[in-house]
């Protein structure tokens, strides 16, 4: 089975989400990768097996946009025909994949969580986390699959492929990306995130959401936020948990003020561990906590931030 | 010129999730059906399209069963849109098939100007159908969308992307745009925009005209499984400091996650 994988790269080295796929891929009797951007030639992947790496850092390709990157990957898997395709489940690759799925015909799944290839299996979420199910594609169609980040495991290989390095370009796409603003903020976005802190409307007011911060600074934390807060304008909708904001699953999740609306929970309940601080033990959030700390925010956010702050000596 | 709005209709986020004796469905008995909110920013902004350009024409477009989904076409049409295409089918879709049908629909209604689509759909939540849609109509298009600036044959479209950053794409039209929350506000249907709705067209056609057979479907999701219980709440008392003291010790040596 010929797997290609599109692998994000961060200072010169894939992502983790990049690894969990060469990860999953593992077994399989032949590994291809691409990645573009600058730097994208220069990626070490012969200890995952892979052997030939497809890359393009100039021209249309030294920014992140789809139609460039759905070009460039139509003619890798023109010449390559894998029978599985997978990339990171984010919003450049639902652009891209989405699209191929339909030059190939394919059988297209995004946010997938689990993963095994040999025997095929694939789950992903539905109805925002509220049920998960089983994802079963045609027999014969290419299988395009985007996985969510850290859903699976990383087990690192020591195999000594040599890629055959392949340069890769395209012509210049009729949808152009004019603007990149990055964000000053050095966290991980939410959907990656391993610790995210939320914060909700018992905080009374915009500028008592600093309290959140305060928390997450010190354990390098991504901050969240709950629907009502975004409505009263006091951080952007990208802030968002929930059913119509972001799906997240970190390892640990603290929920600060917020009261768990069921369109919250479908959002963060698949956490590993879940921190609630509330000062209303009736709160729903209790039933999907693992710990519960009833009381005030104002006093106990403070508290922990100090804890937090220890523990970085 | 045509404008065209896609939207699905799909539970309520009020919705507690049953699974049906199948499995690979939801219990459907007392869920209350809205129009998926991602697909309100799009009809909302192709109404706004349309108050800037009188001339434009704006169809709303859904692929559903036609004894429950008529009412999300009307609810449009009632915001604004001037009339409606019912595509009929009562099987379980993946988003390919459903950008066919659509595809079909609209190359054989007119030539589009726009196409307007949420982001997701809140129920199957693929993030493809809208991407898919435009491939097919070799249209580009742009997602998660949070602002559009109209400048005759070209647009200039923001969206928001992983990590905070803001890109901006020009793109020619016809275009797609797939619409995320705070693209506009979605108005509510005036009581007389639901009376002229109902005098509004709307066509139905059947799956089947428009090439549809239930092998075309690829994907197929099974064995829906609820989350699993999570153990009870491990309650932390006491005074504030010692709550915080008490929580990092658990957090580290029975979590095991900082
Ligand atoms: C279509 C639709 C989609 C939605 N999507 C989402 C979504 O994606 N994400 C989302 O979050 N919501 C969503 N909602 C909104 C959701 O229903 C709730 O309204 C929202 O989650 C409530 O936010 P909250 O918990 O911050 O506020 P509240 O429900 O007001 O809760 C505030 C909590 O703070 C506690 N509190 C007050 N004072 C203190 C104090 N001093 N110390 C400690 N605790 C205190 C209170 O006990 C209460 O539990 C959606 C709603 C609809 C209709
Ligand atoms: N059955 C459908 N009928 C019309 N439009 C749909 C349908 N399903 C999805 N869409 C559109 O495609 C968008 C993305 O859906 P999805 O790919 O399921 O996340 C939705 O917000 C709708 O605008």
């Amino acid at each position: 089975m010929k797997v290609l994988i599109l692998v994000d790269a961060i200072n010169g080295q894939p992502k983790n989400t990049s690894l969990e796929l060469l990860t999953a891929a593992a077994g399989a009797s032949e590994i291809i990768t691409a990645s573009f951007g600058p730097g994208s030639s220069q990626l070490s992947l012969g200890s995952w097996g892979v052997t030939k790496h497809y890359h393009g850092e100039a021209g249309a390709l030294a920014k992140h946009n789809p139609a460039a990157y759905l070009e460039a990957l139509f003619k890798i898997v023109e010449s390559e025909k894998p029978a599985v395709i997978l990339a990171n489940s984010n919003t450049l690759n639902k652009d891209v994949f989405a699209r191929l799925a339909v030059r190939l015909d394919a059988a297209f799944a995004s946010d997938v969580t689990e993963l095994q290839l040999q025997p095929f299996k694939a789950r992903r979420p539905l109805y925002s986390g509220k049920c998960t199910a089983t994802v079963t594609m045609a027999d014969g169609a290419t299988k395009i699959l985007l996985v969510r980040s850290n859903q699976l495991p990383v087990v690192v290989q020591n195999k000594s492929t040599t890629p055959q390095l392949i340069a890769t370009d395209v012509a210049t796409p009729t949808m152009e990306l004019t603007n990149v603003a990055k964000s000053t903020s050095t966290a991980l976005d939410l959907t990656e995130a391993n610790i995210i802190v939320s914060g909700g409307r018992g905080l009374k007011e915009a500028d008592n959401f600093k309290l959140i911060t305060a928390m997450a600074e010190p354990l390098g934390a991504t901050v969240g936020a709950s629907r009502a807060v975004v409505d009263l304008g006091w951080v952007p909708h990208s802030m968002q948990v929930g059913q119509t904001g972001k799906t997240v699953a970190p390892s640990l999740y603290i929920a600060a003020a917020i009261s768990g609306a069921i369109q919250h929970l479908a959002g963060m309940s698949s956490s590993k561990v879940i921190v609630a601080i509330n000062s209303d033990e009736k709160a729903p959030i209790f039933q999907k906590a693992t710990y519960g700390l009833v009381g005030d925010v104002f006093q106990i956010a403070p508290a922990l931030a100090e804890e937090f702050k220890a523990l970085q000596k | 010129m045509r404008v065209y709005i896609c939207l699905k209709q799909v539970p309520d986020t009020e919705t507690r999730v049953k699974v049906a004796a199948s499995g690979s469905q939801l219990d459907e008995t007392g869920i209350k059906w809205v129009i998926n909110p991602y697909d309100e920013f799009a009809i909302e902004e192709a109404i706004k399209f349309k108050e800037a350009n009188p001339q434009a024409t704006v169809t709303a477009v859904t692929v559903g069963p036609k004894a429950r989904v008529n009412q999300a076409l009307l609810t449009a049409m009632a915001m604004g849109a001037d009339d409606s295409l019912l595509i009929d089918c009562s099987d379980a879709l993946d988003p390919l098939t459903t950008a066919k049908l659509l595809a079909a629909a609209i190359k054989k209604e007119g030539e589009p100007h726009l196409i307007y689509t949420g982001k997701l759909s809140i129920d199957g939540s693929f993030s493809a159908t809208g991407p898919m849609l435009a491939e097919l109509l070799k249209i580009p298009h742009v997602s998660v969308v949070s602002a559009i600036q109209y400048n005759g044959t070209t647009l200039s479209v923001q969206r928001e992307v992983e990590g905070g950053t803001t890109e901006t794409y020009s793109a020619p039209t016809p275009a797609l745009i797939a619409a995320n929350k705070g693209l506009n506000k979605p108005r509510f249907a005036s009581l007389p925009g639901i009376m002229k709705a109902k005098k509004k067209p709307m066509k139905e056609i059947p799956a089947t005209e428009l090439g549809f057979n239930p092998g075309m479907v690829k994907v197929q999701l099974t064995q829906y499984e609820l989350p699993k219980d999570r153990p009870a709440c491990k309650m932390i008392p006491g005074e504030p400091q010692q709550q915080a003291k008490e929580l990092v010790r658990l957090l580290r040596e029975e979590a095991k996650v900082l």
